[in-house]
């Protein structure tokens, strides 16, 4: 099967190049990219009129967290992919806080079928880095890998104990697992749900203090220059832990991070009158943290942004703030936040694509997030500008609990394709 | 077993192999020969040790080696006593120096000792008269093992100088590798370790051995394949995930000593784990040498028992 995508704005954020070309389709994989000149038409093959519209690599979340096993109410793979491919995002890395837990290789092996034969993305999975994400115990990192994890986390818990931390890293070295870390200390974290400082005082609500975040950041760091281990922040939210990863980057340690789409396009005030679809872990920062991982995102200390996806119902979200689970809805909007930041001009659009694709590919290893010949033919055709207003309805999630209902947003996946297929085609209203 | 025609023991304990010279070392294995032969005959038992005291001093189980040193001390004709923790007055709350100052009192000629903590043999050979023999002091030395290994060795390849010998397994917590790396280098082998990071000893590469966390590539061209037990407690999650996993990666199977050369010799200290560090197939198979390494443990063992009894007083 061959397909032309001609007649676009073609971006390779691997190597920042951009130009108006085609690009040629053949077995689900690129088998040219013509930047320039319009290419010949192959005999037999299908064209797709890009439209003038920008064609990229697809979107690579390596963060989102589906219900299945254990919660299909909430997000099933299918869902979650739909919702992906409806975004732009044509991998996703689904989290390992399931029922059962990510923990053993025929999980992964149940979780790798159940997506061949209902999802329209790739779906990859991390697996746990400690059994039961009891964060006691670590998992077999070289069964798991081999049975197709991709990476090790313990999700929406970080590895507090330093000594299994330790081991863990040393062990995951020997087998060159990434392991991505929420950095989130949960003692200091304690009773809070929100930024800690004045927002938080004036509703009422008790805070979390960025300590929370950067004194389990500092420690891995120093378990990484012990080690030697690489490590992935998962996702940090302030001014502080954007100059401790500047750090160790300078230093030369195999050190990554990431941040939620939310802590770039959000902040503490989004909370409003207690909107528990902002409670978030991280919580949302003040502006000053939020300028702080935009700049740092711009620069490149951050490597990549994440959904962060965390599909929640009514019953876990229309509660009193304190008492709802942390979480929101991203991987369909992900690509639309994203872009508000190129249209406010923080972040250059070959950048912004970088940290969403070909960085998070490269950390799996993976030969997606390319516009090369030989990549896989995973490819996002999207209007960066048209205008439209959020309506949560229309989201093809199971859940509802977007940040961005009603908002105004600038930027639509028109067409996605994976492996070669088209997965989503958005018709226009 | 005359001690004329050869070089004396310039040791009064053996406390390790840290210490001992090659010639210290060849001189033992030559003993342990003849007393390997003396083993082998119906009448077991020399007068060496006659009227001497023996005590075997076990502050942690060990069925083999107690009844190793029990068996060398009696075919050498000493008086052997066995004082194991359980019932001793160290549960009472003994101090170890008291425990040592105790014995002295009851004039031993040679003390065994094997405790769970490094250097607590070195300090009780401080507090007594008598000689003393290190049976095992936590991670740190094991000379006996070290000694009995070599043996069985040069007996199957008629030389240490210039094999490579691979450790595998879980060298954190081995003494038997700690013994081993250091005689095996003084006899001019090439000494390798394999296992993974989280069960390699911090600064390991230090001790001038090679070191592999990938057991194929680190079994290529062996000579002699020495496995270590993995405890327990060690298995689940601590410091490896899963018996499968750790079997899978490390544990040897005929599969992975086909990355050895054709001729390579498997050892294990023992008692094995099968199915954790080693199959059957391989325990049991014809490139194994376990079965002896423990008769050759009580040869060696009556040789360094022989050697220090040329240092005590009336010898």
């Amino acid at each position: 099967m061959t397909t032309l995508l001609t007649n676009a704005r073609l971006l390779d954020p691997a190597t920042g190049r951009e130009g108006p070309g085609a690009v040629l389709v053949r077995d689900g994989v690129i088998a040219d990219v013509h930047w320039g000149r319009p290419a010949s038409l192959p005999e037999g093959a299908t064209v797709i009129d890009g439209g003038g519209h920008v064609l990229a690599p697809g979107l690579v979340d390596l963060r989102a967290f589906v219900g299945e096993p254990g919660a299909e109410h909430r997000e099933t793979l299918a869902s979650a992919s739909a919702a992906a491919a409806a975004g732009g995002v044509t991998t996703l890395v689904c989290m390992p806080d399931t029922n059962p837990v990510i923990d053993g290789p025929a999980i992964v092996d149940f979780v790798l079928r159940r997506a061949r034969d209902t999802a329209s993305v790739n779906v990859l999975p991390a697996a746990a880095i400690t059994k039961g994400l009891a964060g006691r115990e670590m998992t077999e990192f070289g069964l798991l890998s081999e049975a197709g994890a991709v990476a090790f986390t313990d999700g929406l818990k970080g590895v507090t104990n330093a000594q299994v931390m330790r081991r863990a890293l040393t062990y995951a070295r020997d087998f060159g697992a990434l392991l991505m870390q929420h950095v989130e200390e949960p003692d200091l974290v304690g009773d809070g749900v929100m930024n800690e400082g004045e927002m938080a005082s004036r509703l009422g609500l008790h805070g979390i203090p960025r300590e929370a975040e950067t004194i389990l950041l500092e420690r891995d760091i120093r378990l990484v220059r012990l080690t030697r281990a690489r490590y992935h922040a998962a996702m940090i939210s302030c001014a502080d832990s954007v100059e401790i990863v500047r750090r160790a980057k300078e230093d030369g340690l195999p050190v990554t991070c990431g941040v939620s789409i939310n802590n770039l396009v959000l902040n503490e005030n989004d909370i409003g009158r207690y909107r528990t679809f902002c409670k978030l872990s991280p919580p949302l920062r003040d502006e000053a943290d939020r300028g702080a991982v935009v700049a740092a995102l711009a620069e490149g200390v951050i490597d990549v942004i994440v959904s962060d996806h965390n599909p929640q119902d009514v019953e876990t979200k229309r509660l009193p703030f304190a008492e709802a689970e942390d979480g929101a809805l991203g991987i369909e909007t992900l690509l639309a936040a994203a872009l508000r930041l190129v249209h406010a001009g923080a972040v250059p659009l070959p950048r912004l694509l970088a940290a969403l694709s070909s960085s998070p590919a490269a950390l799996l290893g993976r030969p997606a997030g390319r516009l090369a010949p030989g990549a896989p033919a995973d490819l996002v055709l999207f209007d960066p500008d048209e205008p439209y207003v959020l309506d949560k309805r229309e989201l093809r999630s199971r859940s509802k609990n977007s940040p961005f209902d009603e908002a105004r947003l600038q930027g639509r996946a028109l067409l996605t394709l994976v492996g070669g297929r088209v997965v989503h085609r958005h018709e226009a209203a | 077993m005359s001690t004329a025609t050869r070089p004396g023991f310039p040791h009064r304990h053996l406390l390790g192999i840290e210490g001992l010279s090659p010639l210290d070392i060849a001189a033992l294995l030559d003993r342990a020969d003849e007393a390997v032969e003396i083993s082998r005959q119906i009448e077991k038992k020399r007068a060496t040790l006659r009227g001497r005291t023996q005590i075997n001093l076990f502050f942690e189980p060990s069925t083999r080696t107690q009844s190793s040193f029990e068996l060398a001390g009696k075919r050498l004709g000493a008086d052997v006593m066995n004082m194991s923790v359980a019932s001793s007055s160290v549960k009472k709350g003994e101090t170890l120096i008291d425990t040592a100052a105790t014995l002295n009192a009851m004039r031993p000629d040679i003390i065994v000792v094997r405790h769970h903590q490094a250097g607590a043999v070195h300090l009780l050979a401080r507090k007594v008269d008598c000689a003393v023999v290190n049976a095992g002091d936590g991670a740190h030395e094991h000379p006996t093992q070290a000694l009995l290994d070599a043996l069985t060795i040069r007996r199957n390849k008629g030389r240490i100088e210039g094999l490579v010998v691979a450790i595998c397994g879980d060298v954190l917590h081995s003494r038997v590798a700690r013994s081993n790396i250091i005689l095996l280098q003084a006899l001019g082998a090439r000494v390798r370790v394999i296992g993974p990071s989280t069960l390699l000893p911090p600064g390991i590469e230090r001790f001038g051995v090679e070191v592999f966390t990938d057991m194929r590539a680190g079994l290529k061209h062996a000579d002699i394949v020495m496995m270590l037990r993995l405890q327990r407690e060690r298995m689940n999650g601590s410091f490896v995930p899963s018996v499968k996993e750790y079997f899978r990666y490390f544990g040897l199977d005929g599969d992975k000593l086909r990355e050895a050369r054709p001729d390579a010799l498997v050892m294990h200290p023992g008692p094995m784990n099968r199915g954790v560090e080693i199959s059957s197939e391989v325990a049991d198979g014809a490139q194994s040498l376990i079965r002896e390494q423990v008769e050759m443990g009580v040869a060696v063992r009556m040789a360094v028992l022989e050697a220090l009894a040329t240092h005590l007083p009336n010898a």
